[in-house]
């Protein structure tokens, strides 16, 4: 049972949550302009990182905000959580 | 005779509270403050058991959780409980327990005859045999095998007890109450943190319990007495005894079982649960979880009446039990010369100190000498004899390099023999979250390395095994963890209590004992005496290739059995390593895993059981009317929605075709409230629905509303729903019942996420609407008797528009809309009046034989219509042109999952679609739900596999048309009507169905416009 | 409305007054219900003072800024919901008149106001053993240290989503949870509350 802290609630047990998958994947802005290769690849492929890896919760049973999380996947460690639009820490990934 | 085996005075128990109970059927005395292994011991009875693989005798070997063997089968129906440890279970008035795994019994075991088979049983046996014939698995081999093989019963019936589960969050937790663990949690205690300390003996002390060690010049138990009394007094201090930490996850979340009532009786004898599950949030642990003494493994060492050394000291100075007559000391260490002196002084001969070292120079030993104990110094028990108790054992002379015996074989009469080949720590709880462990040449065996989060360990669990060491490292502990929630400095404040002076010498690292034969021929060494697995098992799986400890174990199922290994895992490593030629640092140790103990299934189920409390169950606020109408219920999510009403002596068929043919005739009356609500307001209102929905919703006007559907952003249905134009900026949104989660969660991902620049916000509004359903040819002359404010009449209120009115004096909204074909209308009132609007449509509605209807005649009329279901007739693989409904896709907009619908897939001609069904032969057959359907009229007798071209999603019976009507996806189904499928059943038969359109009923939709 | 017209809590059918009449006098916990109170769910922006200020003046008092606090002036109560969210409860049948109150006082700005009267009600429970009874099946940590009056939060209850805050030090603590699932955490707690000689239900 992890411990994630809610940029605004704090910290709260896992169950309080939603997984969101990996983080800062931007849907296309023009999904038309994609090809159907580009198109499976933002909806299906993930990065599936070993070590640190930025990632989305949803405090789904108490604000129901969304935010990232950085988490190493072998420790399951958090290293960062950050609100939605913040710039995740560490930079390019 | 009772209790012969009991020492005179002395132990922990109560002597003027004397116990009866029984052990296989005979009756017996214990008292108060012993286990069931410390009275059964004390009654002389050691053998309890049989082994699974060889079903050889096995007495009580350990005192704790550690013991492989007590295992046994306490009380009888409801309440039993099968494989307890009898070391671990508390007596009790009337404990009933009886042995587990030997048939017909135990001392006469006619499995023990496989003994004389155990070369065909070798390491690997459950993967090499048992294989051929194919027939003789179900036949013979696995009746055969679970009979031999069969440890406790479950019972079979509902268990009576209650169980429970706590959070609980806490500074500092301390696992165990041993010094180390008592020290911690006072200087912790003191400093005013949120504490807890649990440790799963009855009571606090740990070793104190067990030895004679002094501290501050008194009896080291008045000692831990006056901790635990201050420790009491402490306001922010909880105490748990009889709770094991049996997992250690991760962030500093603890598993603990607290055993609330088992001491007290087979049942609970009161409101309590029987056992509690605390999932405890610590922002520091401090493990003082101590260490098991490991056995040395010799030739026959599996006898009853040999035993851990400490296990003897435990059962003579904790329990005032005798546990032999005659006494060999066995040992690579320092440790049990204490066994032996506990034993002198209680007056059981100790016939000799065997100990491996050829030299031994300590306080312990100088003592053994005083009391002209006889020591074998550089000797090794190289076997054992006896029956079903041991009867002696043959000492010889060990080489210097500790790998082979020679000279004269001494032949010593026991009945006892108390063996201690080193500690290991408890590493487990450390370990759990994935701490890291190191070898310790010092005491030959595994320590904690790096520890996750903030866990810190002390004193045995440390390798750190005197009694002061373990105080001082526990202060330490206590104090880091405070200091780390900012509960002082890591500095020490409280102060250590003296203790006598230990030196000792080193031990001499022996994970097998050299026997005379070579390994497969020696006489079995074991490793693993619950799973009979021994060193030649171990060399065997070495020998056909196996490299990894965690291979080896599955190999051999050494460590697989209740008590996981926790005397014999590293032995096993060591003799692992040695059959390997490889440093046991090297080799290293399985991995452990939660739980440490077994823990009950109802620890983890709680009181989350039975109907009311397994999940949620929501109501609508007019319940109570349906439950007093007759209705019969049905789960739609965590909903409760009634099914159908059958009134005295109706079928369900015929419920089903009376509530059909009044909604069609007539007026039926349908409670939607659960149907899912979200509030959307904002001046991008419409631009947000445009992007959720695949269809176009600016133009539409205020008091109009729309049926919409969802795709997720893989061009699948995911939702569908009506909306309902409330204002400019303002929509009212309906959503599938089991939906409404789901796809609030959902949008509000895309807001918060793809679409921040959007001004608009979400509020879940399903419960404040109490929404009653009309529907049928007089839906509307009911309607008017309950509603004003609103001109009801077709040309000022059409289909799919809405209206703010009151209903029977209630503020309502009022919506045309139809999900049966028929005239329809939906009021919704503020939740807390709904039983009052409802009461007043019924009365409205009698003089037109209103009828109320439930989910399955809902179900009927709108697949009669055609309408899906979402989560019904899609599954999450179907895109809303397999449904024909290309004119709900806008082309003039993008929107979630839209990009999906030109994907190669998607656009597939040869994708199921969606379709009706009627049988042929019986026109009123019913189709299942799920049935496939295939071209081959013998699919049965066919070539396998037979090509599948689609399956039913719904089937029903339809009163109205006098058939039964189903809906199915169907390969190519749009261009394939009055094909014939065919749909074969598990029974055999085959149902012959007929390609239809979905729409059974009133194509044109002319019924619901009127 | 007229005085004829009947309004039923969702636990109508648990809390009667022959209930009341019954409940055990040794029970470790106590539950009362404050059912009907007038309930909005409102949602703008806390860095806009236009809101802000418009707000206070219609409710007189200030939202409350801070995540998971209550502001509370007797007649008005306000919960921290999420950033841009706030539960705002007056007394009964007074929802109606708050929510065109805030509506005219935030004419043209992006809010949005919501009568979730019938949504949710409202519950204390109190008593000695009410934190341990919490503690069985919500996992915040609800200790005075942690929790104390003038906090809020919004967790799970068993399978139930709450509103919670506590009253008074570890020994009473409200909780608003939504209709539905009202009958449902009354079973719960009444089974939560055997150990602790049953729950008590009172006005
Ligand atoms: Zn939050």
């Amino acid at each position: 049972m992890l411990h994630i802290k809610c940029p605004w609630c704090g910290w709260r047990d896992e169950s309080e949550f939603g997984y969101g998958g990996e983080a800062h994947i931007e849907r296309p802005k023009d999904p038309d302009s994609v090809s159907d290769a580009e198109w499976a690849d933002y909806l299906f492929f993930g990065s599936n990182r070993r070590g640190d890896f930025r990632e989305r919760w949803v405090h789904s049973a108490g604000c129901r905000r969304w935010f990232n999380a950085v988490r190493d996947t072998t420790t399951y460690e958090f290293k960062a959580f950050y609100r939605m639009g913040e710039e995740p820490p560490g930079g390019e990934q | 005779m009772s209790q012969t085996k009991r020492l005179q005075s002395g132990g922990r128990i109560d002597r003027s509270k004397p116990l009866t109970f029984t052990f296989n059927g005979q009756s017996l005395q214990g008292y108060e403050g012993d286990t069931l292994a410390s009275a059964l011991l004390a009654n002389g009875i050691s053998l309890v058991s049989r082994s699974f693989k060889l079903h050889r005798p096995r007495g009580i070997m350990g005192a704790g959780a550690e013991c492989p063997n007590s295992l046994v089968q306490v009380g009888r129906g409801a309440g039993t409980i099968p494989n307890l440890r009898a070391t671990q279970t508390e007596l009790y008035q009337g404990l009933e327990a009886n042995s587990v795994n030997c048939w017909p019994s135990v001392k006469f075991d006619v499995n023990a005859v496989t003994g004389l088979f155990s070369p065909l049983l070798p390491a690997g046996f459950y993967y090499k045999t048992f294989k051929w014939p194919k027939s003789w698995w179900d036949k013979v081999y696995e009746p055969r095998i679970r009979k031999a093989a069969g440890f406790g019963k479950a019972p079979t019936e509902p268990d009576p007890d209650r169980y429970d589960k706590k959070n609980r969050h806490c500074d500092v937790l301390i696992v165990g109450a041993g010094p180390a663990g008592l020290a911690a949690a006072l200087e912790a205690g003191r400093r005013g943190a949120r504490v807890i300390l649990c440790d799963e003996q009855n009571e606090f002390g740990g070793s104190l319990l067990a030895n004679r060690q002094y501290l501050d010049g008194k009896p080291g138990i008045e000692w831990a007495k006056t901790a635990v009394a201050e420790l009491e007094s402490l306001e922010e201090v909880t105490l748990l005894a009889r709770t094991t930490a049996f997992g250690h996850y991760h962030h500093g979340f603890v598993s603990l079982l607290e055993r609330v009532t088992d001491h007290m009786g087979l049942t609970s004898p009161d409101g309590r649960p029987r056992q509690r599950q605390w999932r405890v949030r610590a922002n520091q642990v401090v493990l003082a979880t101590g260490a098991i003494e490991r056995p040395l493994v010799f030739c026959n060492n599996d006898r009853p009446g040999i035993m851990p050394a400490s296990a003897v000291s435990t059962y003579i100075n904790r329990y005032g039990v005798r546990p032999g007559q005659r006494a060999v000391v066995f040992t690579n260490n320092d440790s049990a010369y204490q066994t032996a002196l506990d034993l002198n002084d209680h007056g059981i001969d100790v016939a000799a100190i065997v100990d491996v070292r050829p030299e031994s120079d300590s306080v312990l030993v100088d003592r053994a000498r005083k009391e002209e104990i006889p020591i074998y110094g550089g000797y090794a028990v190289v076997d054992t004899r006896g029956g079903q108790h041991v009867s002696g054992v043959k000492v010889m002379r060990l080489n210097g390099r500790g790998d082979g015996v020679y000279g004269e074989i001494h032949h010593l009469d026991c009945d006892l023999v108390a063996s201690s080949g080193g500690w290991n720590p408890v590493i487990h709880l450390h370990s759990h979250p994935g701490g890291t462990m190191r070898y310790d040449e010092s005491i030959a065996s595994f320590v904690p390395d790096q520890a996750v989060g903030n866990t810190y360990n002390a004193g045995a669990c440390n390798g750190n095994f005197a009694l002061g060491g373990c105080i001082t490292e526990g202060l330490s502990a206590g104090a880091t963890a405070a200091a780390g929630v900012g509960f002082g400095s890591e500095d020490i404040e409280g102060e250590a209590p003296a203790t006598g002076k230990q030196q000792e010498s080193p031990l001499r690292p022996m994970w097998r004992v050299p026997s005379r034969k070579a390994i497969p021929r020696a006489p079995k060494q074991f490793i693993d005496v619950q799973n009979d697995q021994t060193s030649a098992d171990v060399y065997l799986a070495v020998r056909e290739g196996y490299r990894s400890i965690e291979h080896i174990k599955r190999y051999t199922a050494m460590g697989f059995g209740t008590d996981q290994g926790k005397l014999g895992n590293i032995n096993g490593a060591g003799i692992a390593a040695e059959a390997l030629g490889e440093d046991i640092a090297k080799v290293g140790t399985t991995t452990f895993r939660p739980a440490y103990t077994p823990v009950t299934m109802g620890a983890f189920a709680g009181r989350e059981l039975g109907p009311e409390r397994f999940h949620a169950v929501r109501k609508t606020p007019m319940h109570k009317w349906h439950v007093d109408h007759g209705a019969l219920f049905e789960n739609v999510g965590d909903w409760k929605r009634p099914w159908y009403y059958p009134k005295p002596g109706e079928s369900m068929r015929e419920a089903l075709d009376r509530e059909s043919y009044q909604t069609r005739h007539a007026v039926g009356v349908l409670d939607a409230s659960t149907l899912g609500k979200i509030d959307v307001r904002g001046p991008d209102a419409a631009e947000f629905l445009n992007r959720v929905y695949t269809s176009g919703w600016k133009t539409m006007e205020v008091g109009k509303a729309r049926y919409g559907i969802m795709l997720s952003e893989d061009g699948m249905i995911m939702d569908d729903g009506v909306s309902a134009r409330i204002a400019e900026d303002h929509y009212h949104m309906t959503t599938t019942t089991g939906g409404a989660a789901r796809v609030l969660g959902h949008l509000e991902e895309y807001l918060q996420t793809e679409w921040p620049e959007l001004q608009v916000y979400l509020t879940s509004t399903t419960d404040q609407w109490a929404a009653i359903s009309l529907a049928g040819p007089h839906a509307r002359d009911v309607v008017a008797k309950v509603v004003s404010g609103v001109d009801l009449s077709g040309g000022a209120f059409p289909f799919m528009t809405w209206r703010d009115c009151e209903a029977a004096g209630v503020p309502a909204r009022l919506f045309r809309i139809s999900f049966s074909g028929e005239l329809g209308f939906e009021i919704n009132v503020q939740a807390n009046y709904g039983q009052y609007v409802w009461d007043a449509v019924w009365e409205a509605g009698q003089e037109y034989g209103i009828t109320p209807y439930g989910t399955e005649t809902m179900h009927i009329l709108r697949a009669e219509k055609g309408f899906i279901i979402a989560g019904q007739d899609t599954d999450g693989s179907v895109n809303p042109m397999d449904f024909g409904m290309h004119g709900l896709l806008s082309k003039k907009k993008d929107y979630i999952g839209r990009r999906s619908l030109s994907r190669p897939d998607a656009m597939r001609e040869d994708r199921e679609q969606f379709v009706g069904l009627v049988t042929l032969e019986d026109p009123k057959e019913i189709i299942p739900e799920g049935a496939q359907l295939v071209e081959e009229p013998n699919a049965n007798e066919a070539p396998k596999p037979v090509p599948l071209h689609g399956y039913v999603t719904s089937s029903y019976y339809s009163s109205t048309l006098g058939h039964s009507i189903a809906l199915a996806m169907v390969k190519r189904g749009r261009e394939r009507m009055d094909d014939v499928l065919y749909s074969p059943q598990a029974d055999g038969r085959v149902i012959q169905c007929r390609i239809t359109s979905p729409v059974f009923y009133d194509p044109k939709g002319e019924r619901q416009n009127v | 409305m007229s005085e004829a017209i009947r309004q039923e809590s969702p636990l109508v059918e648990r809390i009667t007054s022959g209930r009341k009449a019954a409940s055990p006098s040794d029970a470790g916990i106590t539950l009362r219900e404050r059912p009907f109170l007038g309930c909005v769910n409102l949602r703008g922006n806390p860095d806009d003072p236009d809101f802000t200020d418009a707000v206070k003046g219609v409710l007189g008092l200030a939202l409350p800024s801070g995540p998971n606090t209550v502001a509370d002036s007797g007649d008005i109560t306000a919960f921290w919901l999420a950033p841009t969210e706030w539960f705002v409860r007056t007394g009964a049948n007074a929802e109606r008149d708050l929510i065109a109150g805030l509506e005219e006082a935030l004419a043209g700005q992006h809010i949005a106001t919501n009568d979730v009267t019938g949504n949710f009600t409202t519950v204390e429970l109190s008593g000695p053993h009410a934190r341990d009874v919490l503690e069985k099946g919500c996992t915040l940590d609800l200790h005075p240290r942690a929790f104390a009056p003038g906090q809020c939060a919004q967790t799970l209850l068993g399978h139930a989503g709450i509103l919670i805050r506590p009253l008074a030090d570890g020994q009473a603590f409200e909780i608003v949870v939504r209709r539905s699932f009202a009958d449902y955490m009354f079973i719960w707690l009444e089974d939560a509350t055997v150990e602790y000689g049953g729950m008590a239900v009172s006005d």
